[in-house]
């Protein structure tokens, strides 16, 4: 299994004391599934795939990635787990605003001690990114940095691609585009894929799907 | 509705405290140093204005000798029987009980004219009593103190008379001063009886000075005021960058806020007014409090600047100050003044800003790289001005030049950093020092500010510093050479004065005499020294031109030489012909250097001074003896004749005491330097502490990305400590040309005299880890903070729209 999560659980503090968010939350996914994860606003979708990312620790459970607990990780470990094995997508692109397209694309790849230029190049054509390579974030739409961020994370060669409503501020055809694109390169490369949706229709196109409500998970 | 609006803006300071007290610390510092200079000035001005006004010096013309420094009382009663309204006047040095030297001043109070100190002897009682043996005395409280016992009469405190000064009746001083029928100067009457005969027919012997050329003490010491302005103006401008660092980061912060209160109804106008006096409460309160500790460091300073006005140019200027409002106004003007141009980029973007936001986030790295162009292209500007300026005469243009080069230097800055980081992205590999660089790259604008305050602090303290010890070098070398002589005798009076010669010449290895007169050289005050032909003067007078047989044609008394200040003013050069008082016209020998002295000054053969000037006075001595034999000599003569204190001087001590006076000159420059560099660490530590939480959205992606907490922490410590760096390579050739500036441009402007430059190299690397522990130092907070910071703060920045 290449993702194991079991029962657990996080609460966030408030200024009305702790919400818990995740009451025994498990799932697991397999090499080269996809896997959609619903859920009401505020449910807990992004709590968990954050946890998932070694970006936050749970209160208790367990979290198992390519066979790592990441419970037994420190900070280091963790940030190598996620170099070496993941691959991220954000909502709000969240690229790297010092530097351009090109290198953007290729920063995680060379981090992790993995940059294959030619793969690189051709997820920059596959994306339709060719032509902005030396442009930087700032003047690229939200559609064109969405497939920057796409690229960034598959230009690693990722086991896993945790992507977080990665078209939630896009509008409606060029999310379908970036669906698309990142639908057929996981395919192609035998990448799993987590990903957070509010969306059903969405969520519709993935191999399966969890529905998170009350803090715990239920498949559909 | 403004209630509203206040509300808004004061909740963005309460919720981000760190920007208040970065923008209050800026202000207070910022004001303090710029006050604190200025009540130093305006202290010491008043020294001044006092010791002239007084005795009405500096409005009204007065008759002088013309060769030496004393004229015959009989001139003083041939004028007044023609008719002539002068009033007589007597000088000279005395000494207090506790060793501090007293300025004694002896004036007629029937004949002068009226002013403030006649009005004060006006009524009959004190009159009476002060013009009657013994005589009363007038001094201010610190001065009276010294003076009591030392003097016949007994002192009263007037307030007003100059620190140091004494004034008496003129019969008494001169009696005291052992100069019967002598007088220093007459001061004449603004307003004479028709009818008179020429005074110069008169007293042919004296010769007329107008009230412009009697200021000498303001015009001397102008420059070092000028000096102390440049830098605390220098420090002024270092505090607004802080200010206008946090004030721009609070309008930025704000903007959105901004946006909605306009949205909600809020006018225009009346944003940009709360805005305005929001910042005008805060100029006020912090120049307040700026203005009361610029008080505390002009206290702190005040004991130097006055040992270094009395050392350098011989105006006693009081060690203490006194509050006066003209400063409290002035510091409170330039707080709202600074805080206005500091925040004017941020009030004028808020008067201009749109109600809705642009429809696609600013380019701001263009924007930033188009801006740091402009910027280096104006201080490229600036620093061509600086060049022409370094060409053109006088003090003006000198200072034009160091304030142009300071301010181009800084404007480049932020593109040379930008030229420099691009170099170094292109060299090194690895994509992690290829995004710290980049990234560096793309926050310079933020740190900019900061940086260019941290290149004016580090240059001026390479500038000055290596001033300062050029100086030093240069003046204790100068030292060695001028005082070869081993013991200084001075005789109570002439016939003393020849028993003493007597005395020591089959005991020492030669008595040379130390004499001189006053008088005018080439149009301005001068000295005139006369020298014996010894190997002394032959091996040790430092002499920067001459003529080939020099010191034979002077000793011939063919010839003189001139001292560096002379030359200069009157550009005058070994061959010229230099007119001394009374008509003689000799050839220039030779120029000497004469560090420190104001005044002009010529030697020429003692025999010729004694043919030039028969009334020379004839009272001092050079002693050479073995140095190990000097305190032995000088304890046995001094017992011989009984000798007062100070009549006879060992070299070794006269040595110490220039050496000390050299030091308190320089602690004000010294302490004002670091306090310089100390606000540049503020600044520095300002700007990274407000950067460090608008970083977070650059950081969290690479942090997301498998790059640790610690490590980019690390990164940002690196970060700091690489600008420092780069900041000093620069602050390095800009402080040379500084100290350049200073020692060729400024310092013969101002004191007509031009010191070797010196490098020291230990003193920059000195420099260097200062630099960069400051500025380690001031990272090293943000960067454990970001060490520590909870993951949520960085996922929050995936969370919630930017």
């Amino acid at each position: 299994m290449l993702l194991a999560v079991e029962d657990l659980a996080k609460s966030h503090a408030t200024g009305e004391g702790r919400v818990e968010v995740l009451r025994g939350a498990s799932l697991a996914l397999d090499a080269g599934q996809s896997l959609a994860l619903t859920g009401e606003s505020g449910s807990g979708k992004s709590t968990l795939l954050h946890l998932v990312a070694g970006l936050d620790r749970p209160d208790s459970g367990r979290i198992r990635v390519a066979g790592q607990d990441l419970g037994g990780l420190d900070d280091a470990g963790r940030a190598r787990l996620r170099r070496e094995t993941l691959g991220l997508v954000f909502q709000q692109f969240n690229l790297i605003p010092a530097l351009d397209v090109a290198a953007n694309l290729a920063f995680q790849a060379r981090i992790a001690g993995r940059h294959d230029p030619a793969w690189c190049a051709a997820l920059a054509r596959r994306l339709g990114l060719d032509a902005l390579l030396h442009r930087w974030p700032e003047e690229l739409s939200g559609g064109q940095q969405q497939r920057v961020a796409i690229g960034r994370a598959l230009a690693a060669r990722p086991r896993l691609i945790l992507a977080d409503e990665p078209t939630g501020s896009l509008d409606e055809v060029a999310g379908e585009a970036v669906l698309d694109l990142m639908l057929g390169l996981v395919a192609e490369t035998g990448t799993a894929l987590l990903m957070v949706t509010h969306s059903l229709r969405l969520a519709g196109r993935l191999a399966g799907r969890v529905h998170l409500a009350g803090g715990r998970l239920a498949p559909c | 509705m403004l209630r509203a609006g206040v509300a808004v803006l004061a909740g963005h300071w309460r919720r981000h405290p760190l920007q208040l007290a970065m923008a209050v610390v800026g202000l207070v510092l910022a004001t303090a140093l710029w006050t604190g200079v200025q009540a130093i000035n305006v202290e010491a001005r008043a020294s001044y204005a006092r010791a002239a006004a007084l005795l009405d010096q500096d409005r009204l013309a007065r008759l002088l000798p013309r060769a030496g420094d004393r004229l015959d009382e009989a001139d003083f009663v041939r004028l007044r029987r023609a008719g002539w309204l002068v009033a007589p006047v007597i000088e000279g040095a005395g000494e207090g009980a506790d060793g501090r030297r007293l300025h004694l001043v002896g004036i007629d109070p029937l004949t002068a004219p009226p002013g403030a100190l006649t009005l004060a002897l006006a009524e009959g009682a004190t009159l009476a009593a002060f013009i009657t043996p013994p005589g009363r005395f007038l001094a201010d409280a610190a001065t009276a103190a010294a003076a009591a016992g030392q003097l016949p009469g007994p002192v009263e405190v007037v307030a007003g008379i100059a620190p140091g000064v004494v004034i008496g009746d003129v019969g008494i001083v001169q009696n005291l001063l052992g100069a019967e029928g002598e007088l220093s100067r007459l001061i004449l009457w603004p307003d004479q009886p028709a009818g008179l005969p020429d005074w110069q027919e008169v007293a042919p012997d004296l010769r007329r000075e107008s009230p412009a050329a009697a200021g000498d003490l303001s015009r001397l010491t102008a420059s070092f005021h000028l000096n102390l302005t440049a830098f605390g103006f220098l420090a002024f401008v270092v505090g607004l960058f802080i200010v206008h660092a946090a004030v721009g980061l609070a309008f930025e912060a704000r903007r959105t806020g901004f946006r909605i209160m306009r949205a909600l109804g809020l006018p225009l106008a009346a944003l940009v007014a709360l805005a305005a006096g929001e910042l005008l409460l805060l100029a006020l309160l912090a120049g307040a409090a700026g203005v009361a500790l610029g008080y505390l460091v002009a206290g702190a300073l005040m004991p130097d600047v006055a040992a270094t006005l009395a050392g350098l140019y011989g105006a006693e200027v009081a060690g203490g100050l006194a509050l006066r409002a003209e400063w409290w106004a002035g510091g409170l003007a330039m707080a709202v003044a600074g805080t206005l141009v500091a925040a004017a980029a941020g009030l004028l973007g808020l008067a201009r800003m749109p109600a809705l936001p642009a429809a696609r986030p600013r380019a701001w790295a263009r924007a930033s790289g188009r801006r740091i162009g402009a910027q280096a292209a104006a201080g490229a500007a600036g620093v061509v001005l600086a060049l022409t300026a370094t060409a053109l005469p006088g003090l003006s243009a000198a200072f034009v030049a160091v304030a142009a080069l300071l301010l181009g230097a800084a404007l480049v800055l932020p593109g040379m950093l930008a030229a420099a980081l691009a170099l170094l992205a292109g060299v090194v590999r690895g994509p992690v020092a290829g995004w710290f660089l980049a990234d560096t790259r793309q926050g310079l604008s933020g740190l900019s500010l900061a940086l260019m305050a941290l290149l004016l602090a580090l240059a001026a303290n390479i500038g000055v510093g290596t001033m300062v010890a050029s100086f030093r070098l240069t003046f204790t070398a100068w030292l060695d050479q001028r005082l070869a002589s081993e013991l200084y005798v001075t005789g109570r009076d002439e016939a003393e004065a020849e028993a003493l010669r007597a005395w020591l010449a089959p005991r020492a290895a030669a008595v040379l005499p130390i004499w001189s007169v006053e008088g005018p050289l080439a149009g301005q005050p001068g000295e005139i020294y006369g020298v014996v032909d010894h190997s002394t003067y032959r091996r040790n007078w430092p002499l920067l031109a001459a003529l080939p047989d020099a010191w034979n044609r002077v000793a011939a008394g063919e010839a003189l030489l001139v001292n560096e200040q002379l030359a200069r003013r009157a550009g005058l050069a070994p061959g010229d012909r230099l007119e001394l008082p009374g008509g003689a016209r000799l050839e220039v020998a030779g120029v000497y250097s004469d560090y420190g002295n104001p005044v002009g000054q010529a030697i020429v053969a003692a025999a010729r001074l004694s043919s030039l000037y028969p009334r020379h006075e004839r009272r001092r001595w050079a002693v050479r003896v073995a140095a190990a034999d000097a305190p032995a000599l000088a304890r046995a003569l001094a017992r011989a004749f009984d000798l007062p204190a100070g009549a006879v001087v060992l070299q070794a001590e006269v040595k110490a005491a220039s050496l000390a006076i050299f030091e308190r000159t320089f602690a004000v420059t010294a302490a004002l330097n670091l306090f310089t560099l100390g606000v540049a660490a503020v600044a520095l530590f300002a700007s990274l502490v407000t950067l460090a939480g608008l970083r977070l959205p650059q950081l969290a992606p690479v942090w997301a990305l498998g790059l640790t907490r610690a490590r980019l922490a690390r990164l940002e410590l690196a970060r700091a400590l690489m600008l420092a760096a780069l900041v000093l390579a620069a602050a390095l050739p800009l402080g040379l040309g500084l100290a350049w500036l200073l020692l060729a441009r400024v310092n013969v402007a101002a004191f007509g005299w031009r010191l070797p430059m010196h490098l020291f190299p230990a003193d920059w690397a000195r420099l260097g880890l200062l630099a960069l522990l400051a500025a380690a130092i001031a990272a090293a907070g943000p960067a454990r903070r970001l060490a520590r910071r909870p993951p949520a703060d960085l996922l929050a920045v995936f969370a919630h729209e930017r």
